[in-house]
């Protein structure tokens, strides 16, 4: 990795702009949770989690910055995590 | 002659250890998801028992604490050396925010009968049971990983404070965000789980 990549600074506004990101996506998850969407309710709730996961994820934790080798094993974990949580879903689905 | 730092090295050992966090914490929620799928009535009950103003609170309470984080990495970095002590000095009153409103919850739930073994517990449907026995699981291991963060975060404010933490070499400080941001990662998909989707 060359020195550019790890010594990327972010800005303390850029960060608040993020934190307030978060922030607004927190108060859209709890304001949803008071109507009852049914079998919507679960997935609603992840994907507004997932989008904060993501935010976290690429500039509190500099993922966006960082190098191949980070990048790729970080994929390769996510998708270790799918496979887990989907096939042992599918088994209890649909045993 | 000056030692080298492998600073790319030390980075991607502290993600290896994430990684393990993560399918850790995955198994839970699997765990989690296979047992809402069989009772989804009692999860809903139990989730009736929980605070959803607790929940948010905590979840702001972490959110606020991974950007003062991530913004004495910056500070560190434009050798604002106060200004990083006194982020971090704000993160872990965050952390310890985090555990007396946990406390609170938790006490209230030991007073309402709803604790490991509990009569109440005992007596119910086992899908409450579950409920109960995942929530303590997974935010007691999640707490006990907040009190794991905070002690980085004071390491490294000690460190900060000796100028072993520098602009020049704060993989310290950094690796104990990258966890304290992990801490809150978790804490995002627990939130909805537990607090709001039931």
């Amino acid at each position: 990795m060359n020195e550019h990549e790890s010594e990327h600074i972010l800005s303390y506004g850029f960060l608040a702009q993020i934190l307030g990101g978060l922030v607004l996506l927190t108060a859209i998850t709890v304001g949803v949770s008071y109507i009852d969407w049914g079998f919507l309710n679960v997935p609603i709730a992840l994907f507004v989690a997932s989008s904060k996961a993501t935010l976290v994820l690429l500039f509190f934790m500099h993922i966006k910055y960082e190098g191949m080798v980070i990048k790729v094993s970080f994929i390769s974990t996510m998708l270790v995590l799918a496979f887990l949580i989907s096939f042992t879903f599918w088994d209890v689905a649909f045993r | 002659m000056e030692k080298a730092i492998d600073k790319t090295g030390v980075k991607i050992g502290m993600w290896i250890f994430l990684y393990s966090e993560v399918i850790l914490f995955g198994g839970l929620f699997v765990l989690y998801a296979a047992y809402f799928h069989a009772f989804p009535e009692d999860f809903a009950l139990g989730g009736k028992e929980l605070n959803r103003i607790f929940g948010t609170a905590n979840t702001l309470v972490l959110l606020i604490s991974s950007f003062t984080v991530a913004a004495s990495i910056t500070a560190i970095q434009q050798r604002r050396k106060g200004l990083a002590i006194g982020l971090l000095v704000f993160s872990l009153l965050c952390g310890l925010t985090f555990l007396i409103n946990k406390y609170f919850e938790w006490g209230a739930k030991f007073h309402h009968d709803l604790y490991p073994n509990s009569d109440r517990l005992l007596d119910s449907d086992p899908g409450f049971n579950i409920f109960f026995g995942l929530y303590y699981t997974i935010t007691g291991l999640h707490g006990l990983h907040v009190i794991i963060g905070m002690v980085l975060l004071a390491i490294s404010l000690v460190l900060v404070a000796r100028n072993k933490i520098s602009a020049e070499r704060y993989a310290m400080l950094e690796n104990s965000g990258l966890y304290w941001h992990l801490v809150d990662l978790i804490w995002i998909f627990v939130f909805p789980l537990f607090y709001l989707v039931l």
